[in-house]
Parts: C-alpha cells; structure tokens; sequence
C-alpha cells in the first residue's frame, strides 16, 4: 500500500506552542512518526546567564505560561542548593499551595482541550467555565491570573493575607461539586470507555526506556512522583496519596490526572489551614561558587535545573529541562500501530505543550491530493459519533 | 463602506498564530472563547483554518523558525482584507527576549500590525478592548 | 540498595576511571570520570541500579566541554551527576541512545547548540535552531558573538 505523509501543524488554530509533527501512514495506520521542534526556541538558558540570580525567576516563567510556577520553583531550588540554606516553614507552605493551584488549572486546561479533540465540546466549555473559579483564586493569592512572580531564591515574595483564606476555601470546595459531577459524566460515560479505552498504550519497559515522567508514567505503572520521592515544600506535611494506574493508554492518563486534581485540592485546603505563622523570607546572603540542581513535579512531569555559580552575582550556566522533552519522544511508541482517527488524542495524551493537530493538510506523496483544514479532529469527532450512534445514544 | 469589510466587522473570525511565545496569551485567547468571557456573542469565532481567518492574532516573539512561516501564511494563505493584531509584550517588542539569540526582530518588521495589546499576558478584557477598538477604528476609517 | 552500598560499589567496580568524588549533600554526589568509560558506567547505572535518566547538561567552561549526565534513584532519592571533560576545539563523546532511547533529544540538543559531537547518535538533523543558521555557531558557547548582522536589539523608545 502507497505510504502517505501527514504534516501536522506547525500552527494551530487551537492554542498553545507551534511545533511540527509529521506521520507516516499506510491506509488508515500510522507507520511512522516524526517530531520537529524549534518554533518555540527563545534561547532562555543564554538569556539567563545575563540575568541577576533575582531576575532569573522571571524570565524562567516566561518559559511556559501554564507552567509558571514549576519553572521558578525548580530554580530556586538550585539555588538553595548551591547555598545550603533553610527556607521559612511559612514560605515553603506558600509555595506548595501556589504550586498546586497550578497543578489544577493545568490538570483542568488538559482536560478540556481533550474534549474538543474527541468533539466534545460540552467537556471543553465546562471544564474552562471551572478553570476560571481557579485562575480567581489565583489572583486574589498572587494578584495574576497567570505569570504569578511569588518566587525568590530564599523563601517567596508576598504573603497570603488571612483575611483571604476563608473566601479561598469556600471557592475551592465550590469547585470540588462541580468538579465530581464532572468526573462522574466523563469518567463513566461509555462512549468515552469505548473511544479511550486500550489505545496509546504506553507500557511499562517503554516508560522507563524513555524515561517518561508524571502523569505519562504514572498511567503506566512507574509509581514515581518527586514530591512523595524526595519530599520538599509541604509535601510530606500533608496527607495525600499518589495516583497510579497499570495500563497506560489514554483512558489511563485521564483518570490519573482527574483524580490527582481532587488530590491537589486537598493539599492546597490543608496548607490553607495550617498555614504557621513567620517569615516568607530567609534573605539569601551572596551566593557561594558551586552547583546545584533542583527538580520540582510540576504538572506534566519532573522539571529540572542545573545551576553552576561562580560566585558573582549571576548564574555562569542554567541548564532548563522540561518534562514534556523527555515524554515527547514517547509519542514514537504510542502512535505507530494507531488508526489515524486515534492520533490526534493519542498525542495529545501526554500533554505537551501541544498545539498542530488541525492545520494540517494531507498530500500524497506524488503531490496529487491535496486536503486542508481540521481533518484529524474531523476524524476523530465523526469516530466518536460513530460510537455515540451505535450505542443508541445519539 | 465595502460589502467585504462590512460583512468582517459584523462577525470577524479569527485565526490564532503563536510564533514562540509562552503560551499565556494563547491560553488567554482562548480564554475569551469559553463561558466567562464569551465573545461568540459579538460574533467572533475562532477559525479552524488560516484561509477561513479575516483577523489574524498573533502572539510571541518571532523566533528564526517560526517568523518565515508567519511571513509566508500573511502573504500566501490569508485571504484580503486582512488585520492583524498583536497580543502580548513578546509580539510588540519581544519583551525580555530582546537580547534572544533567536529572536532578531520584532513582529512589526515582518508583517504590518493594525493593533497592539500590551500586557504580559493581557487580559481576556484587555484582548477583547483591544478588538473592539480595532472595529471601531475601522468603521472609522472608511 | 542503600546509598553507601552504591558509593562504595561504584568507587571500588569502576576505580580506575573515576577521577574526582565529590559528596556534597545527602541526596547529590558528583562524580568525575573518564570519558571512553561513561556508557559502561552509564548503562550499569540504568540497568542494574535502576537509575533514571534526568538529563544532560552541557557546560563550556573556557578550558573544557563539561557534560554532566544526571541520574536519579528514586528509591533512596539520590542525584548522581557524571561529569565528562572532553576537549573543547574537537568534542567527541560516545551517544548513549544504544543504552537508552530517552538520551536521543538531549543529545541532539547538545549536538546544535554546544557543538559537540556524539558518535554512535543515530539522528544528526537539527532540532531546535533554523535552516538559515550557520554551521559551526553554537550559541552556548562562551565566545557566541551575534552573527547576524540584520537583528534588531533596539525597542525603538
């Protein structure tokens, strides 16, 4: 059978960072998949080793919007690495509380924009309608809606006022309703078991060859999590458990990351609550020669950064990595073997900071077809229609 | 006034381009799109396809990679009349990535720019004042 | 395996390729080595440590081309980064994406944008910087001079 190529993206009608896959297909099953990166490259590591220790935080932030906690929290890890210093109980538990309201709006932002690539758009609008109450919590703790700048080396630039804690509670439990309500269409629906169910599968050895972090290994059985593995912030002083499962494919990683945002409202309600009192602020002195590394669990995975210092006052190298760098190349093993209706959700499965799968067109390889617009979602809405009629529930 | 133009202020459609930005202010945007802010109910839609699009709004800071494609998608796949509106700091200057080995130049130097949203990442409200005064001026104008 | 079974057992298995050890806290050890050894130390590592592969981070220091390979035992929580110096006018190191596949975009991230090279990596096209870069500039390098000469770094105010 004649082989086709699929370019798809670099842009995106949808959102986020243009970034260019290209699968190969043979009829209905793709063969072979290639990533090329780059449309998001900004040059961050050089740009911070101009930058004051102070400064970097910001600029780390501005890698990536939805993670603009992650980022800054593992570079100031580094930074207390290098110096060995020890950060108010007050601050660490502002950080784990900022953290995870990130990990929220991320985990939700996720969710809905699964939606829309399966064609329900129900899910889409409802879980973004949610995400707002969250990006309103946000603010009245950090002041923005995104971009939240708490984070210093040494401890966190502002205090959460008590006066606010109870509105933020009572908004967070506002939340919890809606959202169970929302977990219970989503998860039992049997269109979606029959749509998600036993496709993208990941498994176990390939997770560990690859290295696949967060909610892409979790979903397969690889029961790693930085903040249970090496405690740091408030982890280990709140309950909660990490989430599982063993089979890997998609339906899995959804469960994993719906189940972990009830996690993370628990945490967040239980720093609130015993949020002790002191300082925000250790007033880092100057930072010695050395290197350090700090890794911090954000949303998608282990973000990590090497910081090397010798002894000015800023970084001589700053070495970022993200998680979805490490799960990308996932992709390789959970796509091929996949029907092309299935590629779009599969790849978005891992949660990149994914963006292409609508502008693309399909061309054979001898130029004489030519198709553009929306094709892979359009195949994979009709596919979930297609079980949505057989199933009587149109 | 034209039929066109007309017929573009009464629903303009809008296609979304990031050009190596953060993501803030294509999540913003999109944020428009959903219940609280809602701006379907002035007609504004989000195009599935580049040639469907009559407002193009981009975002971020025009890497090497990505400026020759906005290039070639405002001069090939855009149909006339076009506007385009930058969102961000990263599209009106750069921003912080001035000094960017990959960023050589501001959007503005590779296509015309209609309207600037400043703001880091601007609002849902900062973006649809920015496209309301965008109509405006354009009523304006002709 | 605790944490000094695994010191003591790297120290004595690999004793003539181990240049430097530095402890430095609890859950970080960095540990100099040589270069032709680092995919048998590595793979023993992976394999049977069970380590997992964090990153690599490429350093120009002026007088080397730093590598370290980081590595993290979640089990006991133990960070063990592998530094490599390799010459700087001519860097060449062994690709370690025959003993995992994870090492493949790091290094071809390292390939573009500190020049070095990796022999055994199977895929040398760029992954990050242009067509319109020129060969042979690596902007992590410490003598990266901007070499193109149309850039704008003026906001115009």
């Amino acid at each position: 059978m004649a082989k086709t190529i699929i370019p798809i993206g670099p842009f995106h009608p949808l959102q986020e960072e243009p970034e260019y896959f290209s699968l190969t297909v043979e009829g209905e099953t793709v063969v072979d998949v290639d990533v090329e990166l780059g449309y998001n490259h900004r040059g961050i590591e050089k740009l911070s080793e101009s930058k004051t220790y102070d400064q970097v935080p910001f600029v780390v932030e501005r890698i990536c919007g939805i993670c603009s906690t992650s980022h800054p929290y593992a570079y100031v890890k580094a930074v207390e690495d290098i110096s060995g210093c020890t950060i108010p109980e007050r601050a660490e538990y502002i950080r784990t509380i900022i953290a995870e309201g990130e990990r929220i709006h991320s985990h939700l932002l996720w969710l809905g924009l699964a939606g829309h690539f399966l064609g329900y758009n129900t899910v889409y609008m409802w879980v973004w309608k949610l995400r707002e109450e969250i990006l309103d919590v946000m603010e009245i703790l950090s002041g923005n809606r995104n971009n939240y700048a708490m984070f210093k080396p040494g401890g966190v630039r502002r205090d959460i006022r008590e006066e606010d804690i109870p509105f933020v509670i009572k908004k967070i439990d506002s939340i919890v309703k809606t959202l169970d309500m929302l977990k219970k269409a989503i998860l039992d629906d049997p269109v979606l078991h029959a749509r998600l169910k036993g496709i993208g599968i990941l498994k176990r050895e390939d997770a560990i060859d690859y290295s696949a972090l967060g909610p892409t290994s979790r979903a397969s059985g690889v029961a790693k999590d930085v903040r249970k593995d090496a405690p740091y912030g408030a982890y280990d002083k709140v309950e909660w458990k990490m989430i599982v499962t063993e089979k890997g494919d998609v339906f899995d990683k959804v469960v994993v990351r719906v189940l972990e945002v009830f996690e993370s409202i628990s945490i967040m309600k239980s720093c609130l609550l015993s949020l002790p009192k002191g300082p925000i602020d250790a007033n880092l002195a100057d930072i010695v020669p050395g290197e350090g590394i700090g890794v911090h669990e954000a949303p998608r995975g282990e973000t990590f950064h090497y910081v090397r210092s010798d002894g000015s006052n800023r970084p001589t190298r700053h070495k970022v990595r993200a998680p979805t760098f490490m799960n990308l190349p996932t992709c390789k093993s959970t796509v091929i073997g996949a029907a092309i209706a299935d590629a779009a959700i599969i790849l978005a499965s891992i949660d990149p900071c994914y963006c292409c799968t609508e502008r693309l067109a399909v061309c054979r390889i001898d130029g004489k077809r030519m198709m553009n617009g929306g094709e892979l979602i359009r195949l994979s809405v009709e596919k979930t229609e297609k079980l949505k009629k057989e199933m009587g529930r149109r | 006034m034209s039929i066109t133009l007309n017929a573009l202020l009464k629903s303009p459609w809008v296609f979304h381009l990031s050009s190596g930005s953060c993501n803030n202010c294509d999540i913003e945007v999109l944020d428009c799109l959903t219940p609280r802010f809602d701006v379907e109910r002035f007609g504004i839609k989000l195009a599935g396809s580049i040639r469907h699009a009559d407002v193009l709004l981009v975002t971020g800071s025009c890497n090497r990679k990505s400026s020759a494609r906005i290039r070639k998608i405002y001069e090939d796949h855009v149909p006339r009349p076009c506007v385009v509106v930058a969102i961000g700091e990263c599209s009106l200057s750069r921003g912080l990535f001035i000094d960017s080995y990959n960023c050589p130049l501001p959007l503005d130097r590779i296509i015309p720019v209609n309207v600037y949203i400043p703001g880091c990442p601007p609002k849902p409200e900062a973006i649809i004042a920015g496209v309301v005064k965008l109509i405006q001026r354009l009523k304006a104008s002709v | 395996m605790t944490r000094e079974e695994i010191v003591t057992t790297l120290k004595s298995r690999y004793s003539g390729q181990i240049i430097d050890f530095l402890d430095k806290s609890k859950s970080r050890i960095y540990m100099e080595i040589k270069p032709e050894s680092l995919r048998t130390i590595a793979a023993y590592v992976f394999k049977e440590l069970e380590a997992r592969f964090n990153t690599a981070s490429g350093v120009d220091n002026r007088f080397h081309i730093e590598i370290l390979y980081h590595f993290t035992i979640d089990s006991i929580n133990l960070l063990i980064s592998f530094r490599v110096k390799v010459n700087r006018e001519n860097p060449v190191i062994d690709s370690l994406t025959s003993v995992f596949k994870g090492a493949d975009f790091i290094e071809r991230e390292m390939h573009e944008l500190l020049g070095i090279e990796f022999t055994g990596q199977p895929d040398k096209r760029r992954l990050l910087l242009s067509d319109q870069w020129p060969e042979g500039v690596h902007p992590l390098r410490s003598d990266y001079k901007e070499w193109d000469s149309d850039a704008i770094r003026d906001r115009g105010v």
